[in-house]
C-alpha cells in the first residue's frame, strides 16, 4: 500500500490525516519544519526559490526518509512560482534517485477531471460518493475548529496573567480537537477547548494594541516558518488578527458583514486592479479593510523574493500614508533570526503604543 | 507643438519598441525614450524602487525617472498576456502601478491592459484605447496600428538574422547601416536571458561584446525563430512554465542543447529574479543529460564588477577552447 505524505501547514495536518485515513490510506505525517529541515530543503532547491519551496522540498525529504512514496500537494495555474513547485520537487527527486510519485491538485473549477481522477485514486477503501462527501464535510468541519481555536489564542494571549500560559492551554486543546472522530466530538471537543482557552486567567484593563497580518499564505499560516510571530506579537501585548485561514472563514463570514461592505478586491482595486497571482492583491486590499476597522497597525509577512509581495510591498507605503495605519514588512527566510524579528517587533510596538495615546490625548483635548 | 509620450528603454522596450514608436508616431505624437542606461539611471532606480526588487525592475524605475520630466505622457502598458497562453512575471503586471506609486511627479502613466486571452481583438482593442486617448479617429488608429505590427515584423526579421534589439531598432529609425558581422569567430556561445537583461549592455557589463572580442559568435534567444521553439512543445515537463519570457527561454535551452551546434552555453539571470530560480534549475537539470555542451550560470545585480565578469568568462572561453582542441586532436 503506497504511503502518503503532504505539505505542513500549521495544525492543519491532524485533518488531512483523519480525512485521508478515513479513505482507507496508510499517511506519514512529516515532522515539524526544524532546523534540519531548512538545511535539506536549502541544499537541495534553487538558491532564490522562495522560502516555503525550500521547506516543502526539506519536509518531503524528510517525508521519504521516513518512508513515504505518494505526495499530495496543490498546483495552480500562475503568474506565483507556487504553480510550479510540485513539478520542480518532482524534477529534483527524481535527480537525488528519489521514486516519488505526486498527486498534484489544480483548481478543480478549471480542471474538474483532474480533482475527480485524484480523488479517486486516493480513495482506497472504494467508499461510496456520498461517503467521501460525508468524510470531507467532517474534515472541514474540523478545520474549523482548528482555526476557530486558533484565532480566539490570538485573542487571549496577549491578556495572559501569566506569560506563557495561553500557549500552554492551546497545545493541550489542539490535542481534544485531534482526539475527535464524529462531527458530534469534534463540535464537543470545541467548545470544550475554546471554554479552556476563555478561563486561561486574564487582565481585563490591560492597554492591547490590534494589528492585523497580511502576507504570503504559507508563511502565514505555518509558524516554523514565521518563527512563531503571532505568539512573539501576543506576548508584547498584541492581539493578532490573521487575514488567512485555511478555511476562509474570517473573509467568508466577517467582511461582508461589516460596516464597510467591502471585499478585500474591492478595497484593493484602486492601488492594484490586477491580479499579480499569490496574495499581492489580498495584502493591499486587507490592510486598507483592517485600517477602516480602525487597526493600530499592520505586519506583512512575505518569503525572500516572493513576486507578488515585492508589488504589493511597493504599492503599501502610498496606502499606509492614505490610510495613516503603520506596516512593517518581514521578508522572511532561511537567514531570518529570532532575536532580530523581535527587536523589530518591539520597536514597532513602541511606535504603534506612543501613536494611539497620541491620538486619545488630541481627541480628550479637542473633543 | 506635438505631445510628447516618454517610453522607458527597460523591459518590454527590447521586445516591442518599434511596434509602440510606430503607432504613436503615426498617431502623429513625438516618442521620446530614455537611452542607454547609465550610472545615473541605475542610482536613481536603486533609489526609487524597493531594495528587494530584481534589477531590471530597479532599472526600469531609473528610466521612468529620467523621463518625469521630459515628457507630457509616459507609456507603460500593462502586459498581461500577448499570444494567448502564456503570462509575464507578476512585476510586469503590476508594473503600472508599482511605478506610479513610489515615483513623486510621474506625468500621467498610460497603463492599457494587454490580455490575448479575452478575444481574438483585444490586442487591437487595447491599442484602440491608447488612440482614444488621445481623441485619435478610429480610421486612423487603425492604420497606425497595422503600420506598427508590420514595423515589428520587420523588427523582428532583424532578429532573425541574428542583430541584437538595439542594433535593430537603430537600423530601423536613425541609419540604414548594416551591422553584418564578419570578424574571425572559432567558438560559437549562446546566451540565454531574459531580452531586456541580456541586451542592456550597462548592467550585463557588456557581455555580449566581451564574448565577441574573445572570439565567440553569440546567438540569444530573440535570435532563435519561434517556430523551432514551439517544436520544442512542453519540453518534456507536465505544465508549461507560466511566463512568456521564462517559456521561451527554456524553449531555447532545450533547443540548443538537443541540436548540439553551440559549444557552450551561458544563462544569464538577474539576482532575486523569481522565474529565473525556476528556469535555472530546470536548465540545469537539462544541461546534466548534455555533458558535451558546458553550461555556466551568470548572475548580475546592480553591483556586478567588470572584473569579476571577465574573469569568469575568460575562465569559460579558455576551458571550451582546450576543450574542442583536444577533441579535434583525438579525432
Amino acid at each position: 500500500m503506497p504511503k502518503l505524505t503532504f505539505p505542513r501547514m500549521g495544525e492543519s495536518w491532524r485533518t488531512f490525516k483523519m480525512l485521508l485515513e478515513d479513505l482507507g490510506n496508510e499517511v506519514i505525517v512529516p515532522p515539524r519544519p526544524s532546523k534540519r529541515t531548512l538545511d535539506l530543503g536549502v541544499r537541495y532547491s534553487p538558491e532564490f526559490a522562495c522560502f516555503p519551496l525550500k521547506i516543502l522540498m526539506g519536509t518531503y525529504l524528510e517525508a521519504v526518509e521516513m518512508g513515504a512514496d505518494t505526495i499530495i500537494t496543490t498546483g495552480g495555474v500562475g503568474p506565483c512560482r507556487a504553480g510550479e513547485y510540485a513539478v520542480l520537487h518532482h524534477r529534483i527527486m527524481k535527480d537525488l534517485g528519489h521514486d516519488i510519485k505526486l498527486v498534484v491538485f489544480e483548481p478543480p473549477r478549471i480542471y474538474p477531471f483532474n480533482f475527480i481522477k485524484n480523488v479517486w485514486t486516493l480513495n482506497r477503501a472504494r467508499l461510496s460518493v456520498k461517503n467521501i462527501i460525508a468524510h470531507i464535510k467532517r474534515a472541514w468541519r474540523k478545520l474549523q475548529a482548528l482555526d476557530n481555536t486558533e484565532k480566539l489564542s490570538h485573542v487571549v494571549r496577549p491578556r495572559e496573567l501569566k506569560r506563557g500560559s495561553t500557549s500552554r492551554i492551546y497545545s493541550k486543546v489542539i490535542e481534544w480537537i485531534d482526539q475527535a472522530q464524529t462531527a458530534e466530538q469534534i463540535a464537543e471537543a470545541e467548545m470544550a477547548a475554546l471554554e479552556a482557552l476563555r478561563s486561561v486567567p486574564q487582565d481585563p484593563d490591560r492597554d492591547v494594541l490590534k494589528v492585523g497580518i497580511v502576507g504570503e499564505i504559507y508563511v502565514l499560516l505555518e509558524p516554523a516558518s514565521n518563527l512563531e510571530i503571532e505568539e512573539t506579537m501576543g506576548h508584547l501585548g498584541i492581539e493578532v488578527e490573521r487575514s488567512m485561514f485555511l478555511t476562509g472563514w474570517t473573509r467568508d463570514n466577517t467582511w461582508n458583514e461589516t460596516v464597510e461592505g467591502m471585499t478585500v478586491k474591492e478595497a484593493a482595486l484602486p492601488y492594484l486592479p490586477e491580479l499579480v497571482g499569490g496574495h499581492g492583491r489580498d495584502s493591499i486590499g486587507n490592510t486598507i479593510l483592517y485600517a477602516k476597522r480602525g487597526f493600530d497597525g499592520i505586519v506583512q509577512l512575505a518569503p525572500f523574493t516572493c513576486i507578488p509581495e515585492i508589488v504589493a510591498r511597493t504599492i503599501l507605503p502610498r496606502v499606509s500614508r492614505d490610510y495613516d495605519i503603520p506596516v512593517l514588512t518581514f521578508f522572511l527566510d532561511e537567514q531570518t533570526g529570532k532575536a532580530g524579528m523581535t527587536t523589530r517587533l518591539e520597536a514597532f510596538a513602541d511606535l504603534m503604543r506612543r501613536k494611539k495615546h497620541m491620538r486619545k490625548t488630541i481627541n480628550t483635548l479637542t473633543g | 507643438m506635438a505631445l510628447k509620450v516618454g517610453i522607458p528603454s527597460a523591459l518590454m522596450y527590447y521586445a516591442y519598441y518599434p511596434m509602440w514608436k510606430t503607432f504613436f508616431n503615426e498617431l502623429g505624437i513625438e516618442v521620446v525614450n530614455s537611452g542607454r542606461t547609465t550610472k545615473n539611471i541605475l542610482d536613481n532606480g536603486i533609489r526609487e524602487a524597493l531594495a528587494d526588487a530584481c534589477v531590471p525592475i530597479k532599472l526600469f524605475f531609473g528610466h521612468a525617472v529620467e523621463l518625469k520630466n521630459k515628457v507630457d505622457y509616459i507609456f507603460i502598458p500593462r502586459t498581461v498576456c500577448l499570444n494567448g497562453k502564456t503570462v509575464y512575471c507578476p512585476k510586469f503586471l503590476g508594473l503600472p502601478d508599482m511605478v506610479r506609486y513610489s515615483v513623486e511627479n510621474l506625468p500621467p502613466v498610460i497603463d492599457v491592459r494587454i490580455d490575448t486571452r479575452e478575444g481574438r481583438f483585444s490586442l487591437f482593442k487595447a491599442y484602440l484605447q491608447i488612440g482614444k486617448l488621445f481623441g485619435a479617429e478610429i480610421t486612423k488608429i487603425t492604420r497606425a496600428y497595422l503600420k506598427a505590427k508590420s514595423a515589428l515584423g520587420r523588427f523582428n526579421r532583424l532578429l532573425r538574422k541574428g542583430w541584437s534589439p538595439a542594433e535593430a531598432i537603430s537600423y530601423l529609425y536613425n541609419s540604414k547601416k548594416s551591422f553584418a558581422r564578419h570578424g574571425e569567430y572559432n567558438l560559437k556561445f549562446a546566451v540565454i536571458g531574459y531580452p531586456y537583461a541580456v541586451n542592456d549592455s550597462f548592467i550585463s557589463v557588456n557581455l555580449l561584446d566581451k564574448l565577441r572580442r574573445m572570439g565567440v559568435k553569440v546567438l540569444t534567444m530573440e535570435n532563435i525563430h519561434p517556430l523551432l521553439l514551439l517544436l520544442q512543445r512542453n519540453c518534456s515537463l507536465p505544465k508549461r512554465l507560466f511566463w512568456t519570457f521564462s517559456d521561451t527561454a527554456l524553449k531555447a535551452a532545450h533547443y540548443l542543447f538537443r541540436q548540439g551546434r553551440v559549444d557552450g552555453v551561458l544563462h544569464l539571470t538577474a539576482f532575486g529574479c523569481g522565474p529565473d530560480s525556476l528556469l535555472n534549475k530546470f536548465i540545469e537539470l537539462e544541461a546534466k543529460k548534455h555533458c558535451n555542451i558546458p553550461f555556466m550560470t551568470l548572475m548580475i545585480d546592480e553591483h556586478t564588477g567588470e572584473a569579476g565578469m571577465t574573469t569568469r568568462l575568460e575562465a569559460f572561453v579558455d576551458m571550451v577552447r582546450r576543450r574542442k582542441e583536444v577533441y579535434s586532436c583525438r579525432s
